[in-house]
């Protein structure tokens, strides 16, 4: 068995999706129809239980309880969470695809230095004080309308030089599970809040998750009609948190994904016939580790899985260069491996969502962190 | 390390929690005393709020616009309308001021004394769910509380009572002595109109603001008191309001209301004529051994121990009555106290402590657009609607419930996402709570899924909640 088994699922381009194209040219754009929005996963989403490699022999025995039971076959390597059943239709309509084995250049386990370099694009943590996103306002003609994060304040994805807006719906958030479960941990050693904290969540128990999901949808309705105006901001941002999964991670994990699907699908609906010209990308810090742990969760990785969802995007298909999960194909001895620089993957992107050239992208975006080789093919253009 | 304990006590339960933006303080306890010199009564964030001589004459519309409504009149639409919009006028009055108390907390360079003001406050509580005081109860603060929290008891008494929130709040105006002139007057035309004295001003003066309930006091006292205090009122207000010699919103004494005669209260006679005599009996009660024992204890309450020691209430009384009630002699002593610099926190934050040292601690100076009426009453204390004369709890059976915590941490969320990573809630926290942060919450801040997510963790760690 070869120790490293190369997948390149790639329905539209086969293999030459992994291919530089430059032959095209900088073009600074009109005002035009695009819409980039990314929805950032903070606490390390994972991308093993999110787009499940079931095909690969050494999966199911890492994984024991963890693998999602009643995954929605993708292909022959890899299926998707059945929480994400919107995200799914996508798929099958070409307007989503999925990239497993990816990862910034960072290599180390924090999630504050790695949410650092995955929104500065950066070679490392706290090298850059502005962020790609706002780089890539930059490279856009500047016609007054500004991009836009779905925030309380600007994320540093969007932190820098282009001018930026937010826009925060008022109502009291509800707490995340992430929070929640953290909170618990937090109190543990204290008699009265720790009985307390006990009562609380039994009742937040009882009133269910509906509140999360219904917040999602929202979200992603607002963002749409913020984005759908002719004027409108052309790019977006939107945080999502609570995917630091060290336990309990199938009921968590659910609903987070559930609260995301219902979130996509609000901004399919509301975007409308322009959703044709819309890219999201969905990306979170680093991965999971490959094995379970010992409280039915998983621990800080590096290799994760990574979403393009949009009627722009060239959807339909995995796109991966898969290490494999056998013990010896493991970083560390513990983490999928990447072999897929994300850098590439947002460079590759943004650039054909807005017709930019790609290495002139590539390089105002991730300089810094090295020679990014955008992916050409992921979204077609205008 | 004690000292550094010191230090925190000083921020957090002597203060208002510490701001990140600010010196941290080097001897703590002279600190404290050192604010008392630098106090501001009338600080930026209240210089323009509108006082009682604004508010009182929308009010007295108001009243005169519901007794044209009265039912015999046919509905009147722009009378309706009008009405309205002065409610919504009067509504506005609370939210600014309720904004304007929670932005002199994060501002304030004597949060020590800011928090005496607040204790004050809920000491000589009115409750804006009694609509007609609601727009009054910021002024109150501001007129009646602040300028007197570093003087004489005495005088901060007869500014609570006087000022026209308290003669609102607790039904003084409809107060009348049946022998006074003008009832008389009254009863002579229309015999079958009964006024007379209304009880509720006196009863709180004697149970909640100076000798404490079971205090020895009977309910002849408390007529008896009642008696005295008939012509209080508030220029501008009601039909008699042509008369008063005072500016709209001022105390004012309708000697017409008043009842004539001596009064006996607590076993003494009291033979002054009109406005001396209430004001006779204020000074005995703001002297009486009870009272002092009163103040001690809440104070001792508010600074120490849901359960004050005994020894501690006891010296603190005691300095009350040898000073005459010079309050900041009082508060020297509490400082001077080693009760209240025991390193344990025994005070459970209420959620106005929690949320004013939550934004301070984020280095926040204002509300992002929000108002603190609302975000207050999501945490179950909207500021100055205790919904009773006795003020709001001081103890943490009160405030530490499921819920409440349930809402802090989503609070804690919503506030920390203003931030981001621009804060680092590692270093933070050492600086919020020198010596006093647990390895258990640095371990749970550190392994934080976002800095935001580590933010809030911080604000709502067991020694964050507590003070």
């Amino acid at each position: 068995m070869p120790t490293r088994r190369k997948i390149l699922h790639a329905l539209n381009l086969g293999g030459g999706a992994l291919l530089l194209r430059p032959r095209l040219l900088f073009a600074a754009p009109g005002r035009g129809r695009r819409r980039f929005v990314f929805i950032i996963q903070r606490g390390a989403a994972d991308g093993l239980a999110i787009v499940p490699p079931l095909g690969d022999p050494a999966y199911a025995g890492l994984r024991g309880a963890l693998v999602p039971e009643g995954a929605v076959k993708l292909d022959a390597m890899f299926a998707l969470h059945p929480a994400l059943a919107e995200t799914a239709k996508m798929y099958a309509a070409r307007e989503a695809l999925f990239v497993q084995a990816v990862a910034s250049p960072y290599r180390e386990r924090s999630h504050f230095d790695g949410q650092n370099v995955l929104e500065t694009g950066g070679g490392a943590p706290y090298t850059l004080k502005d962020g790609w996103l706002n780089r890539l306002a930059a490279l856009l003609p500047d016609d007054g309308e500004h991009a836009i994060a779905f925030a309380a304040t600007v994320p540093l994805a969007l932190r820098g030089k282009a001018a930026v807006t937010s826009y925060a719906p008022s109502a009291l958030p509800q707490a995340s599970d992430d929070l929640l479960t953290r909170v618990g941990m937090l109190y543990a050693g204290d008699a009265q809040l720790h009985a307390l904290w006990d009562s609380a969540l039994a009742a937040q128990a009882l009133a269910g998750d509906a509140g999360g999901r219904r917040d999602a949808a929202s979200l992603g309705a607002t963002a749409a009609s913020f984005l759908l105006r002719p004027d409108g901001p052309r790019i977006a941002m939107i945080e999502t948190g609570g995917w630091d999964t060290h336990s309990g991670q199938n009921g968590r994990l659910a609903a987070q994904l559930k609260s995301l699907d219902a979130l996509l699908a609000a901004l399919k609906a509301g975007m409308g016939a322009q959703w044709a010209d819309t890219v999201v990308l969905v990306a979170t810090e680093f991965g999971r580790t490959a094995a379970a742990n010992g409280t039915g969760g998983t621990d800080h990785g590096t290799g994760a899985a990574a979403m393009l969802v949009g009627g722009a995007v060239q959807g339909g298909r995995v796109i991966a260069d898969w290490p494999g999960l056998a013990r010896g194909a493991l970083l560390d001895g513990r983490d999928l491996k990447p072999t897929l620089a994300l850098d590439n993957l947002i460079a590759g992107a943004v650039a054909a969502c807005f017709a930019l050239e790609p290495a002139r992208t590539a390089d105002a975006l991730f300089a810094q962190a090295g020679a990014a080789r955008p992916l050409e093919g992921l979204v077609t253009r205008t | 390390m004690p000292a550094s304990t010191d230090v925190a006590i000083a921020l957090n339960r002597f203060g208002l929690g510490a701001r990140p933006d600010e010196a941290t303080p080097v001897e703590a306890r002279r600190a404290l005393v050192e604010q008392f010199s630098r106090y501001e009564p009338r600080p930026p964030a209240w210089a323009s709020q509108p006082g009682s001589a604004a508010i009182i004459p929308r009010i007295d519309a108001l009243r005169g616009a519901a007794r044209a409504q009265a039912p015999d009149a046919a509905g009147e639409p722009a009378a309706d309308s009008g009405r309205r919009s002065l409610r919504r006028d009067l509504r506005a009055d609370y939210l600014a001021a309720a904004d304007a108390r929670l932005l002199s907390a994060l501002d304030t360079p004597t949060p020590f004394v800011e928090r005496l003001v607040h204790f004050w406050s809920n000491h000589f509580a009115v409750s804006v769910d009694k609509v007609v005081a609601a727009p009054l109860a910021g002024p109150h603060e501001l007129e009646a509380i602040r300028p007197h929290v570093l003087g004489r008891f005495e005088d901060l008494l007869l500014a609570a009572e006087t000022h026209p929130a308290m003669q609102l709040y607790l039904d003084q105006l409809r107060s009348v002595g049946p022998d006074s002139m003008a009832v008389q007057r009254v009863e002579a035309r229309r015999p079958e109109r009964k006024l007379g004295l209304n009880e509720n001003l006196a009863r709180e003066i004697l149970e909640l603001h100076t000798l404490g309930v079971r205090s020895g006091y009977t309910q002849a006292d408390v007529t008896e008191f009642a008696r005295a205090l008939t012509g209080w009122s508030v220029a501008g207000l009601g039909r008699g309001a042509a008369r008063d010699t005072a500016p709209p919103g001022s105390f004012e004494f309708r000697a017409a209301l008043h009842e004539p005669g001596t009064r006996t209260i607590l076993g003494k006679t009291y033979s002054q004529r009109g406005e001396a005599q209430a004001r006779a009996v204020l000074h005995d009660l703001a002297g009486a051994p009870a009272t002092a024992t009163h103040i001690a204890t809440k104070l001792a309450r508010h600074f120490v121990a849901d359960t004050p020691p005994p020894a501690l209430v006891a010296r603190l009384a005691d300095t009350f009555r040898k000073s005459g009630g010079d309050l900041p002699a009082v508060y020297r002593a509490l400082i001077d106290a080693d009760e209240a610099w025991a390193p344990a926190p025994a005070k459970f934050k209420t959620p106005w402590d929690w949320t004013v040292s939550a934004l301070r601690g984020l280095g926040l100076r204002d509300l992002d657009r929000a108002h603190a009426a609302p975000i207050l009453a999501q945490l179950g204390q909207p500021p100055w609607k205790p919904g009773s004369p006795a003020g709001y709890d001081d103890i943490a059976a009160s405030w530490a419930a499921p819920d409440a915590l349930l809402r802090r941490v989503e609070l804690a969320q919503r506030f920390a996402a203003r931030l981001g990573d621009r804060l680092d809630a590692r270093a933070l926290a050492e600086r919020l709570l020198p010596g006093v942060l647990t390895g258990a919450t640095r371990k749970q801040i550190a392994r934080a899924e976002s800095p935001a997510t580590a933010l809030a963790l911080l604000l709502v760690a067991p020694e964050f909640q507590r003070r």
